[in-house]
């Protein structure tokens, strides 16, 4: 039922799943494209390229998703603050993307972005260094989330901060970042954030086949972390963090560092995370320092729980349905929007709290009593909170 | 940070507590506690509720650190340096009052937590169980009368059965030390039968230090025994010694 | 943008300047002359004092500052009150000359424009005020306007107003000024405009009189709190020819106000630390109970401080709807038990309905209650409008009263402060005192032992919830105090209360007393030095690094916890 539960006994990496696996990219990296580029656009068939940003954005959310889930679904970290590390690699290829605008800028000026110019500063901060190399940009995207993911998680795993007061510590993170990244002085452009972006590595991004190209990168970005969270779920490390999640001090006696099994899942998190906010940001085409708002990351766990959280295709499912709604929502009907969120965080953690595919697994599990009589039952959520409570 | 004030204990002194002082609050849960089990001993230790017996194992297990006082495991391993992690891996297993097995891991899966190996992140995230190990786990199920439920969420299992596992997942990673909390608390006598029997035979070759309420389960094991009250050794003997001794009758009895 | 805009719009100005200057010596000569002129005919017709105005509104129109600025002193002189339009039409650019001379005031009320004759008063028809040289002003005349609508609404019948004259009279001593300003204080019967023209006087002598007299205005200087005499005293004491006794004095005297200053601004900082504290306090509160007692994470706690607010608006409109208006004061003690009451009842609501099934599940009880809290957030944005509504202080709330010079205590701040402790202390009597408390602490403590004794666990629960939402509620009537409400009121607060509890330690009433106080002050004091967000972030930064030290809050019980 759940990805990475099996032992032995069953192969995660069945020819089965790198079947599904394949025709689920395949759809992605080769249909969609070629429903764009190839079928006439008054085709019934035809992604039109308006449609193809919003594909690749919605392909982003999943990776976060992704990210949020292998902390929470599995080691039962509700990190509050992911939006962050979302929105710090969107920074890094911000910035890159800044630089490469050059001197096509309102003031022209060929070693400033224009806010600089427009701050009246003369040089450019240390922290910009290099961002006009693709491949040094590209690195930062990865390290800054990674590395204030190792150390906020250094400091609060090390003290044992756990359940909601870790949420709420990395809601006061994202909350302070956001703060910080509205100064004007901070040097990442304040209020308006990053924006007006040209061109990325030399390729224009208005071009549509630019477009094309990233949603493809999206696509292919989405596969490996996918492939990469599945690894080490399935690992025995992965049975750590489950193991985790539900009895903390009791893997500690066991012998294993709670800490430092913690503490990569949050850092590897991170640096997903950072990695869909870098695809995000130059298909978006603006990042700016609402998207460190803690809502962000709290609808970012709703995504998580509407999939079903602790199996990695329910998040990245879940944040593709409520996005879509959202899309279509905050158009169609702006004023139902917050009450259908609302809804669905209240109904899916009462009614629903594995998800669309816990539901799913459940209707299977069903049909398999009939011939399985020693089925498991479903277990308990969460049942170290329920033992501190009593 | 901890100040010993003796030299360090002889190697065949396998768990050392001197004046070992842990408060909450101002309430004292040990005070001035000195303990020493011996290597390959089998020992049961008993006392009212709030004696300090649980807080003892928390502070050779590294959950709670005490304010004062020297924990010493092997003679030479200063236990209130150490964390729970640390602790576990030089061989000092611990069962918990409560059964806390990983219910949402299968019963399999819980032993191969468990399973003697490399506990580092890095290693784990790479482990491949070898077929060695597999078979040993098989034996252990089997040993524990778990085999059947081998793919069962341990969540699932009945509140003795969890017991059994617990004590599975002590077994099978050879530890020298195993410090037992109420290991027979919610089993029916036959359980309880079967339990005192798997001690006595684990004891053949380890240490092991059990805490129990229940008299007829101490008398079973037939091993020394301390008796702690207010968070100090009250009385350590045999079993008819504890029993005869006038100051355990008079707390137990409250006289 | 703005920057960009002002920066613009400093360089056309200077440019202007430039131009003036540029065309000054053509003019040089007649401007003299006419100086001459209208400084003899105004010394002529002296004993006249109409025609000594007349003569000083027309030089208003004279060519060149220097003319222009004998007719602002000489209107000042006057101390006729008619000046005073006069002279604040020429401040706002609306004098214009006439192809005669003579002056006229341009006033646009309501779209329609009015020419006056300003020496006469008589309305002027039939001319457009475009077609009239305007009447420029530099910012050295600007000052002396200042300083002569100073000394002549000296005499005005509003007490505020002179009170404004003399403290005007200190920012820009004049040495013109010393005779209105020794009238006026010989007429003056208001203790406070009293002290305020012996300042301002003192501060004209420190620059214009003899050397008793310097030290006589240095010893009244020194014994204010008036950054502005400290000012004044620090440019004295940079003379350069200075008697050095007087400089002593001078700088004796800088010292004391320093000293004084020092103190006020300590003292005003901690009340407003205090205060900020103590809107914490309120808002956390109820969190403290239902996250600390019950260890439920309610996000919607928020909300549940902005529907109180809204209650407090709703009775406020009530109030002024359909009770006479001599009542609206009354409007909030009505205010505070409606918003508990209502808040309470939704809280029960929730707690019935959604919160106890998810007992235990701390992390799925966050994310439901912020559905909840997005789900009230847009609901009472559908009912009220998204614009914030303004909820008006009662008159007994408005204003304030100087405490020391230079800090004033206002009565909203001071009451919430009041109300605040009022509400812990009755909050503290519940939980310690009554059945309710006693029972509310045995299930927090142990659940199923108060289920077996009987304890009605469940109904507990709802109550303690309802408390908690309820205490919100009358928070958000205070918050309606001191600030706009809007649907998004909860949300500005929610971090912070979280932080209070956290800091504070979970479960205990004097942590979050103390994590609120301590907040509220640091918050404060760290203000001035690092700016407001700047501040903030050092706030959150300090806690997220706090916690790592004591996981549990500053107050939290050490003890044996249970196993695992």
């Amino acid at each position: 039922m759940i990805v990475g539960r099996t032992t032995g006994e069953r192969n995660p990496w069945s020819t089965r799943f790198w079947f599904s696996f394949t025709a689920a990219m395949l759809v992605l990296v080769v249909l969609v494209p070629v429903l764009n580029r190839y079928v006439a656009p008054d085709s019934a068939f035809a992604v039109p390229d308006y449609l193809v940003p919003l594909l690749g954005k919605y392909l982003c959310y999943a990776m976060l998703a992704l990210s949020l889930d292998l902390v929470w679904g599995y080691a039962g970290i509700l990190s509050l603050g992911h939006g962050a590390f979302f929105a710090l690699g969107g920074y890094c290829m911000g910035m890159y993307l800044m630089r490469q605008i050059g001197t096509r800028g309102v003031y022209g000026n060929p070693l400033l972005p224009d806010f600089m110019v427009f701050l009246d500063w003369k040089e450019l901060p240390w922290f910009w260094w290099g961002f006009d190399h693709f491949a040094y940009a590209m690195l930062m995207v990865m390290l800054v989330p990674g590395l204030l993911a190792f150390v906020f998680g250094w400091l609060a795993f090390r003290s044992r901060v756990t359940g909601v007061y870790l949420s709420i510590i990395t809601q006061a993170m994202t909350y302070a970042l956001m703060l910080a990244f509205f100064r004007n002085d901070m040097g990442f452009g304040g209020n308006n954030g990053l924006t007006d972006f040209k061109d990325i590595a030399g390729f224009e991004l208005q071009q549509p086949a630019t477009r094309l190209g990233l949603y493809v990168a999206s696509a292919i970005g989405l596969g490996i972390a996918f492939l990469l969270c599945r690894f080490i779920t399935v690992s025995k490390l992965g049975r750590v963090l489950l193991a985790l999640r539900d009895a903390e001090s009791r893997v500690r006696f066991l012998g294993y560092s709670a800490t430092n099994a913690k503490l990569f899942v949050f850092t590897v998190s991170a640096v997903l995370a950072g990695i869909a906010g870098a695809l995000y940001v130059p298909q978006i085409g603006i990042i700016n320092p609402s998207e460190f708002s803690p809502e962000n990351s709290i609808e970012l766990a709703i995504w998580v729980s509407v999939g079903g959280r602790g199996t990695l295709s329910g998040a990245m499912l879940g944040a593709g349905l409520v996005n879509l709604a959202k899309t279509w929502l905050t158009s169609a009907a702006p004023e139902i929007w917050l009450f259908f969120l609302g809804g669905l965080f209240v109904l899916t953690t009462l009614l629903f709290p594995r998800g669309i595919v816990g539901i799913l697994g459940q209707l299977r599990l069903i049909r398999s009593r009939r011939t399985m009589p020693g089925a498991p039952p479903l277990a308990v959520d969460e049942p170290e909170a329920a033992k501190e409570r009593a | 940070m901890t100040p010993s004030p003796a030299p360090h204990p002889p190697p065949e002194v396998l768990l050392y507590l001197d004046g070992v002082n842990v408060s909450f609050d101002g309430f004292k849960a040990l005070n001035d506690l000195s303990l020493v089990v011996e290597e390959g001993e089998l020992r049961t230790i008993i006392g009212p509720n709030g004696a300090g017996k649980t807080t003892m194992m928390d502070v050779v297990t590294g959950k709670t650190r005490p304010d004062s006082g020297a924990v010493f495991f092997r003679g030479s391993a200063d236990l209130t340096r150490l964390d729970e992690a640390q602790i576990a891996n030089l061989g000092i297993g611990r069962k918990f009052q409560r059964p806390t097995v990983f219910e949402n891991l299968t019963v399999f899966e819980n032993l191969e937590l468990a399973l003697a190996d490399s506990r580092g992140t890095w290693r784990t995230l790479f482990a491949r169980m070898a077929l060695e190990q597999r078979e040993r786990i098989q034996a252990t199920l089997t040993r524990i009368g778990l085999a059947p439920h081998s793919r069962k969420p341990a969540g699932a299992l009945s509140h003795g059965q969890k017991q059994w596992l617990e004590i599975g997942m002590l077994l099978i990673h050879d530890r020298q030390l195993l410090l037992l909390d109420e290991p027979v608390a919610g089993m029916t006598d036959r359980e309880t039968e079967a339990t005192a029997e798997l001690i006595l035979g684990l004891a053949r070759d380890r240490t092991i230090v059990v805490v129990e309420h229940d008299m007829a389960f101490v008398r079973s094991l037939g091993a020394k025994v301390t008796v702690l009250h207010e968070g100090a050794v009250l009385a350590e003997g045999s079993v008819e010694h504890v029993q005869n001794h006038p100051r355990v009758i008079e707390v137990y009895l409250g006289r | 943008m703005v920057l960009r805009r002002f920066l613009i719009l400093r360089r056309s100005r200077s440019f202007r300047l430039e131009g003036r200057t540029a065309a000054h010596p053509a003019a040089c000569l007649f401007r003299f002359a006419a100086l001459f002129l209208i400084l003899s005919l105004a010394l002529a017709a002296l004993p006249a004092r109409a025609d000594d105005f007349a003569a000083a509104v027309l030089g208003l129109a004279e060519e060149g500052f220097p003319a222009k600025q004998k007719a602002i002193v000489a209107l000042a002189k006057s101390g006729d009150p008619r000046a005073v339009p006069i002279l604040q039409a020429l401040r706002d650019d609306r004098l214009r000359r006439m192809p005669d001379g003579s002056v006229v005031i341009v006033a646009t009320t309501g779209g329609t424009t009015r020419l006056t004759h300003a020496a006469t008063g008589r309305d002027i028809a039939g001319i457009l005020p475009d077609s009239l040289d305007r009447i420029i002003v530099n910012n050295r005349l600007r000052g002396a306007i200042e300083a002569a609508l100073g000394s002549l609404t000296l005499f005005s019948p509003d007490r505020a107003v002179r009170l404004s004259a003399a403290q005007e009279a200190l920012k820009r001593p004049t040495a013109d000024a010393a005779l209105p300003l020794e009238q006026a204080l010989a007429a003056e019967r208001d203790g406070e405009v009293r002290a305020a023209l012996e300042q301002g006087l003192a501060a004209v002598r420190l620059f214009s009189g003899g050397k008793d007299e310097m030290l006589a205005a240095i010893r009244a200087l020194g014994a204010t709190t008036d950054p502005q005499a400290k000012n004044l005293l620090d440019a004295f004491r940079a003379k350069p020819d200075l008697d050095a006794g007087l400089r002593q004095a001078a700088e004796a005297a800088i010292a004391s106000i320093d000293g004084r200053l020092l103190w006020t601004g300590l003292a005003a900082n901690l009340f407003q630390g205090i205060s900020l504290g103590s809107v914490l306090l309120l808002a956390a509160i109820g969190l403290a109970i239902t996250f600390g007692v019950m260890g439920v994470i309610n996000m919607a706690h928020g909300e549940m401080i902005m529907t109180g607010a809204y209650a407090a608006f709703v009775v406020q409109q009530l109030f002024r709807t359909f009770l006479p208006p001599e009542w609206i004061d009354a409007y909030l003690l009505v205010a505070v038990p409606v918003a508990f009451l209502f808040a309470g009842l939704l809280g029960v609501v929730l707690e019935r309905c959604l919160i106890r099934f998810l007992y235990g599940r701390p992390l799925e009880t966050l994310l439901a209650t912020w559905g909840v809290s997005l789900i009230l957030q847009q609901a009472v944005r559908s009912i009220f409008g998204s614009p914030n509504k303004e909820v008006s202080n009662p008159g007994w709330m408005t204003g304030g009263f100087d405490l020391m010079g230079g800090f004033t205590v206002t009565w909203n701040r001071l009451y919430i402060i009041l109300f605040c402790f009022v509400v812990l202390g009755a909050l503290a009597l519940i939980l310690n005192r009554t059945s309710f408390g006693l029972h509310m602490r045995a299930v927090t403590q142990n659940r199923d032992m108060a289920a077996a004794m009987g304890i009605r666990t469940a109904r507990v629960d709802a109550l303690t919830f309802g408390l908690g939402s309820g205490i919100a509620g009358m928070a958000g009537v205070a918050l309606s105090q001191i600030g706009n409400v809007s649907p998004n009121l909860g949300t500005i607060y929610i971090v912070d209360s979280f932080l209070v509890v956290v800091f504070g330690g979970v479960g205990n009433l004097l942590g979050t007393l103390v994590g609120a106080l301590s907040l509220g002050i640091v918050n404060k004091f760290l203000e001035p030095v690092a700016g407001a967000i700047l501040g903030k972030i050092v706030i959150l930064a300090a806690i997220i690094l706090f916690i790592q030290w004591r996981p549990r809050g500053l107050f939290a019980l050490k003890g044996r916890t249970a196993d695992a």
